[in-house]
């Protein structure tokens, strides 16, 4: 590893300085009230906070409807997570190929990475809700089967699911073809010459060398599916119907912001800030083993 | 020199007349007074053109009307900058933010405000049951602005199509019903009704309007701790049942919270609708067919027929400000008071008028009689019979008989963590409608929650 030596000593300090202030601002000064306001019960117009101790956090255990957010949290960045890495490496595979019109291909293919959530979500409110939804009326004539996931909590999970992963797929095709376009053709040719088809070429050189890409955006979606994922549920669902879509995160913003609730939200941002760095903790201890740098 | 003189002439008068124009209006800065609401589209519009007529017509103070967004992010939005010493003068919440607003500490009632500005309000001018909602100890504490109750619409059209009297809305959910599947039989709609706002309009003022109560210690106007909910009673249990089982012949169907179903009704997939009167303007630019409305429907005897509990949103002054600024506060409120503000408004907006004065003066310029959808509202929330008589246009004629009366369940609720215990609420139905969780089961479990969510009120509130 080259390691970069700077003449003077006060240069390097001062050139991380900027991101240092950046990062003390908006990540650890936040992070610090919320620590300190989950020990208080306050009430919204301030004036009287109340010492509490951990009793946001016990009420919080005790309360099963904390729970099923978490259970959801889970089921929707698990779900988020392996459609859009394993859809995003299937669509980067094929995107490989000298095909004609192969650019145009691949902006449309990173197009929807540049669409907000928030917005993600509008577009599929309009696709497919029940009463204004283009689909339902087209469904309509050939079923009678109501796709009202106003009602049914594993059709609305399945919905915020699709249109999270369809946002994302762009950032890992992106990073799939980076990575598969630095896999030596020598290696594959030899790999023909073996008789390999192309599910074993696959299986077998293709997973394991970009295996640290994998990794990584295995990494990087899951944290962005329990955290930045706010914006779709937002916008279509609003964590309903009854709790079958309230992640973490949508829940400790409706308990602050809408019910006013602030000891209680700080607790539950403290509780999502420690499972979040927990898990990934876990993937480098045990899935660092399996990636092949 | 000469030269010199002639080139910089007109730059001199430039600088001049620009420093003349400059001066008045440092001299005769007005007073900004922000006020932060939560009105859009045709509401915002009117809101806009009422402020603007009061900024026009007075040159001390002018008004800066705000839209911060939803309800619930203009409340946010006041307590953020609350917190940071720097509040708007006036801020519009919305009812169920009531309780927070009053124990906050940090409002300026209403009635004390006009008292230390020497502004004269009539206070027993203003209609029963809105003054009722935001009055503490017979003194008011928010200015009402935007109060409208929930009624009852219906598809004329749909309802000719199946042989129904199209100016005889049902009055009973036992009529409801029939009307719906005779509707769905003649090809008139595909569904027979759907409702915005689950917990206003299928639990508050259905509980209301049969005289039922919501919760224990009067609907929580007499105390913060140890208040309960009583909705999963035999009387919640009958009409979420009747509404969940509805749902299979497409007699009701549920379409989300807040106005997510309204579509449902304009679009005319559902041939009758329940949701606040504030949207008969928006109807009014936005439907084909032709529609009317009536009351909300009762379920008849053994129930008594009590009047409904209004919705929308007041004004509350916050503390924080310097006290000359509150002069213009006062002066801007009592203006909107006026009768002939509150004609205005409710012309414009579907909103209700206040006053009995102003009630009095549209009755008398028949304004009901050429637009009976309005009178809907005010019949329900004073008991008066829903169409206006024939007699209104007799002035000789003595006053109407009231059909519902007033009582200690139908005047309102006090909750504290209201917006969440709505919230709760819609949750459980929408796992009730969805048969996640039978009725009792789904009732009881926002009983439970609710109830949590009060005592966690009552700790915070401590004095």
């Amino acid at each position: 590893m080259k390691r970069t030596v700077f003449p003077n000593r006060w240069l390097p300090y001062l050139l991380v300085a900027p991101q240092v202030a950046v990062t003390i601002v908006f990540f650890f000064w936040p992070a610090g009230k919320s620590l300190y306001l989950s020990v208080f019960k306050s009430p919204p117009f301030g004036g009287r906070d109340i010492f509490v101790g951990l009793d946001n956090f016990t009420a919080l255990l005790r309360d099963p409807e904390y729970y099923e957010s978490v259970l959801n949290s889970f089921v929707f960045a698990g779900g988020v997570t392996v459609l859009s890495v394993a859809g995003g490496l299937v669509v980067a595979v094929l995107a490989n190929q000298k095909i004609r019109g192969l650019g145009l291909y691949r902006t449309a293919l990173l197009w929807p990475y540049g669409i907000a959530p928030a917005v993600a979500g509008i577009i599929f409110l309009f696709i497919f809700h029940p009463a204004y939804g283009i689909l339902p009326y087209f469904l309509s004539f050939v079923t009678a089967y109501e796709f009202n996931w106003l009602l049914k909590g594993w059709i609305a999970m399945t919905l915020v699911v699709a249109a999270t992963s369809w946002t994302q797929l762009g950032y890992n095709i992106a990073f799939f073809l980076a990575g598969l376009q630095g896999i030596p053709t020598s290696v594959m040719e030899a790999a023909s010459v073996d008789g390999a088809g192309p599910v074993r070429k696959f299986t077998s050189i293709i997973v394991p060398l970009i295996s640290p890409i994998t990794f990584y955006l295995v990494v990087v979606n899951m944290v962005f599916a329990f955290f930045s994922s706010f914006g779709v549920i937002h916008a279509v669902t609003q964590g309903g119907p009854g709790n079958a879509t309230g992640i973490m995160v949508f829940k400790l913003w409706k308990d602050g912001f809408i019910g006013l609730n602030l000891g209680s939200s700080a607790a539950q941002s403290v509780i999502l800030m420690a499972v979040v760095i927990g898990m990934t903790m876990l993937q480098f201890r045990f899935a660092e083993k399996r990636v092949t740098y | 020199m000469k030269v010199f003189m002639s080139r910089s002439l007109p730059l001199v008068a430039l600088v001049c007349a620009v420093a003349t124009l400059a001066l008045p209006a440092a001299a005769l800065a007005k007073t900004e007074i922000h006020f932060w609401h939560a009105m859009t589209g045709a509401l915002g519009d009117a809101l806009e053109t009422q402020v603007k007529q009061f900024n026009e017509s007075q040159g001390e103070y002018e008004i800066k009307p705000l839209r911060k967004g939803s309800y619930s992010e203009t409340l946010t939005a006041a307590i953020a900058a609350y917190r940071q010493k720097n509040p708007p003068h006036i801020v519009q919440v919305f009812e169920v933010g009531t309780q927070t607003m009053m124990l906050s500490g940090a409002v300026y009632p209403v009635w004390e405000l006009m008292r230390d500005n020497e502004v004269t309000v009539d206070w027993n001018d203003f209609i029963k049951p809105v003054v009722g909602y935001y009055t503490k100890d017979g003194k008011l504490y928010s200015m009402p602005y935007n109060s409208s109750t929930p009624i009852f619409y219906y598809n004329k059209d749909a309802f000719k199509k199946a042989g129904l009297d199209p100016e005889k809305p049902p009055k009973t959910w036992q009529d409801v019903e029939a009307y719906a599947r005779k509707i769905i039989a003649a090809g008139g709609a595909k569904c027979g009704f759907s409702t915005g706002w689950p917990s206003w309009t299928m639990v508050e003022n259905m509980h209301a309007t049969h005289d039922q109560p919501f919760a224990t210690k009067r609907n929580g106007f007499d105390a913060v701790e140890g208040v309960e909910l009583l909705v999963n009673g035999e009387f919640g249990r009958k009409h979420i049942g009747a509404l969940n089982a509805w749902q299979k012949d497409n007699v009701y169907s549920y379409g989300g919270r807040a106005g997510t179903a309204d579509p449902k009704f304009v679009n005319g997939d559902c041939a009758m609708y329940i949701q606040s009167s504030a949207l008969i303007s928006g109807f009014t630019k936005s439907i084909k067919f032709d529609w009317g409305t009536g009351e909300l429907p009762h379920w008849g005897a053994p129930y008594k027929k009590a009047t409904s509990i209004i919705g929308g949103a007041t004004l509350w002054v916050l503390k924080g400000k310097p006290s000359a600024e509150y002069k213009g506060v006062a002066r801007f409120l009592d203006h909107l008071s006026k009768p002939d503000q509150q004609m205005w408004w409710h012309v414009n907006t579907g909103y209700l008028a206040i006053s009995n004065t102003a009630v009095r003066n549209l009755e008398q310029g028949y304004h009901f009689v050429k637009n009976p959808k309005q009178h809907t509202a005010f019949a329900q929330l004073t008991g008066l019979p829903p169409t206006p008589p024939a007699a209104m246009k007799d002035k000789k004629a003595a006053p109407a008989k009231p059909e519902r009366v007033a009582t200690p369940n139908s005047s309102g609720l006090r909750l504290g963590n209201f917006v969440q215990i709505r919230d709760v609420i819609e949750g459980e139905l929408e796992n009730i409608y969805g048969g996640k969780k039978p009725v009792k089961q789904g009732l009881d479990d926002a009983v439970a929650k609710s109830n949590a969510l009060l005592k966690e009120f009552a700790i915070t509130y401590k004095p």
